[in-house]
């Protein structure tokens, strides 16, 4: 939905829908790309979007997904319904995984998605509660140039 | 190096979007493990996989990759195909295994992406 100030849309994520994992990322991807976005920002925002995303789909029921873009930041928050983290220090060490079997044949579950998501944005906020969900929020400066 | 030029070094068979052949391929990078492509992957690179289902294609969209090749004779998932061709992304497969298929292009040269910086990015 575009508005004078921004751009605001919301997306579902299905859990354990293997099939389907991804399409998220490369829609909001496409959208990015339409508003004429940084290419750069664009690559950092698509792959925490989809480690994001595959988190989901791996661990978690489902989340919504809300993409905020204004003229300065674009703001990309998931809550998921899910198991939650038990401990979100040792889930942001890369290697740390409780991955199955399952997830690793899909190519993930190295322990990389947090540190990954982390790394490509410019704020990462992240809250769980055990046995409810958890909140990422991922934000990316839209008037920063410099960083690859 | 262009992708045809790889096409040729590998033997490699064409799977789908001819039109990217005359693309330049600057650098490459291999792994089965798609976590690791997105943490080092850069734009622009041949992304070598024996990964086959979708996840394989999507990655390679999501980093801007020009093309991916598969290893060990492998093809993508019908829906990796189909994938690759609505981003117009090239796939090439070869019969090499991932380890002769670097050595080949390497030894052709084509560098491989960037060593893994402390810094994290």
């Amino acid at each position: 939905m575009f508005c004078d100030d921004g751009l605001s849309q919301h997306f579902q994520i299905r859990g354990k829908d293997f099939s389907r994992a991804g399409r998220v990322s490369t829609t909001i991807k496409e959208i990015l790309q339409e508003v004429g976005i940084d290419p750069i920002i664009i690559r950092r925002a698509a792959i925490a979007c989809y480690e994001a995303e595959m988190n989901v789909v791996m661990y978690a029921q489902r989340a919504d997904l809300i993409l905020n873009l204004t003229p300065d930041e674009m703001t990309i928050r998931i809550e998921d319904e899910g198991p939650g983290i038990e401990d979100i220090d040792k889930a942001m060490q890369e290697g740390f995984s409780t991955a199955t079997d399952e997830m690793r044949e899909m190519g993930f579950g190295a322990g990389m998605g947090l540190p990954n998501i982390n790394r490509n944005a410019d704020t990462f906020w992240i809250g769980s509660i055990l046995g409810k969900g958890t909140v990422l929020i991922i934000t990316f400066n839209l008037k920063q140039a410099g960083r690859t | 190096m262009t992708l045809r030029e790889i096409q040729k070094i590998l033997d490699a068979e064409l799977i789908c979007c001819e039109e990217g052949l005359d693309l330049e391929i600057t650098a490459a990078g291999g792994s089965d493990l798609m976590s690791d492509v997105l943490a080092f992957g850069q734009p622009g690179i041949l992304l070598m996989t024996g990964l086959t289902n979708s996840q394989s294609v999507r990655t390679a969209d999501i980093i801007d990759a020009k093309a991916i090749l598969y290893v060990r004779g492998k093809k993508p998932d019908e829906g990796g195909i189909a994938l690759a061709k609505d981003k117009g992304i090239p796939i090439l497969s070869t019969k090499h295994m991932m380890y002769a298929a670097c050595g080949l292009l390497f030894q052709a040269g084509l560098p491989g992406v960037g060593r893994h910086r402390d810094d994290g990015r």
